[in-house]
């Protein structure tokens, strides 16, 4: 099996909101919410179809394939 | 007189006017015809968030929720799945248990699909949501809706964003002197006199979107509903004339010269 550099340096690969996403780093729900700037009162957030707690978002890791969705209020009628 | 009090579940609301924030032109907008309206809860709705644009407006930064009431709405959901789901994810935003549920069941009327609702109706009861449920016109269903334990119920007028007004009057008195919990005409109001005509028939409030976000000027428009939905609670509250066959002249016949 062929292993390329880059595949060993990426950690996982995760869709967030149905894009595609490669992480470098060990990440914490926490850090992705940062990184993307989110503000965590404003957002909701579920990992493979559950919710995850705003009080869970430094204990829990993102891993390799997982699906996030994160949520806010838009317009609506 | 004893003051006019509109309450759902345990929220006492200061308007019977509810309205929608989708589909304006821009924030500023919304928040203008909002606050012209008089409304103190709005509808929203639960989508993505745009992860490639963090620099994009968004409601909450014209709207804030501390401010006026935000109803969650599951618009979009085709089942009840879906709705709860997102109303799960909206409850965990912040709180919210007063929600809106609408399961659509077809794409082009946008009618509500009640075996769904019904459903999911009695998993959000139970599990502590205070829900106002988006409904057909249909008496039976409705009164179903109340034993399920929703905290309003809210039939449609005539299809979501038509503006074609109340279609079936007949049909949603029924459901008026049937219900103990809140009727609120949601969907199909197309301006301000059919929230006036609601109200006077004894709905207990109107929820508005399209007619106001897509008139020509929405902050006119919304001050408009203001007034129609108050003009119509006063109208109902105050007791029209009987209807008579024949005229009956003001002014008195006596003295006549």
């Amino acid at each position: 099996m062929k292993v390329s550099v880059l595949n060993i340096l990426i950690m996982a690969k995760i869709q967030l909101n149905g894009s595609k996403l490669e992480l470098k780093d060990k990440c914490s729900m926490f850090k992705l919410l940062q990184k993307y700037k989110m503000d965590s009162k404003k957002i909701a957030v579920e990992l493979n179809g559950k919710i995850v707690n705003r009080s869970k978002y430094k204990s829990t890791h993102v891993k390799d394939k997982d699906k996030i969705e994160i949520v806010h209020f838009i317009g609506g009628g | 007189m004893k003051k006019d009090i509109f309450k759902i579940g345990n929220k006492i609301l200061q308007s019977r006017l509810i309205v929608g924030t989708g589909k304006y032109k821009n924030f500023t907008e919304t928040a203008q015809a909002i606050k012209a309206s008089g409304a103190d809860m709005v509808t929203v709705a639960v989508r993505r968030v745009n992860i490639l644009d963090k620099k994009k407006p968004i409601l909450t930064d014209f709207l804030d929720p501390k401010k006026i009431k935000y109803l969650p709405n599951t618009a979009g959901c085709f089942n009840t799945e879906e709705a709860l789901r997102t109303l799960r994810l909206a409850r965990e935003m912040g709180g919210w248990k007063m929600v809106k549920l609408e399961v659509l069941g077809d794409k082009k009327t946008l009618y509500p699909d009640m075996v769904e609702t019904l459903k999911a109706t009695k998993i959000l009861v139970k599990e502590g949501f205070k829900v106002l449920v988006y409904c057909s016109d249909d008496p039976l269903l409705a009164k179903e809706l109340e034993y399920l334990g929703a905290s309003a119920i809210m039939p449609l007028a005539s299809p979501i964003g038509s503006g074609l007004g109340i279609q079936n009057k007949m049909n949603l008195s029924f459901i008026i002197k049937n219900s103990k919990v809140p009727i609120i005409v949601d969907a199909g109001i197309g301006t301000a006199s059919d929230a006036t005509i609601a109200m006077e028939m004894g709905c207990d409030g109107v929820l508005v979107n399209s007619a106001i976000a897509k008139s020509k000027n929405p902050v006119l428009m919304a001050t408009s509903f203001k007034n129609a939905v108050i003009s119509g609670r006063q109208s109902f509250t105050a007791g029209r004339m009987q209807k008579l066959f024949y005229a009956d002249a003001s002014s008195p016949s006596k003295g006549l010269i």
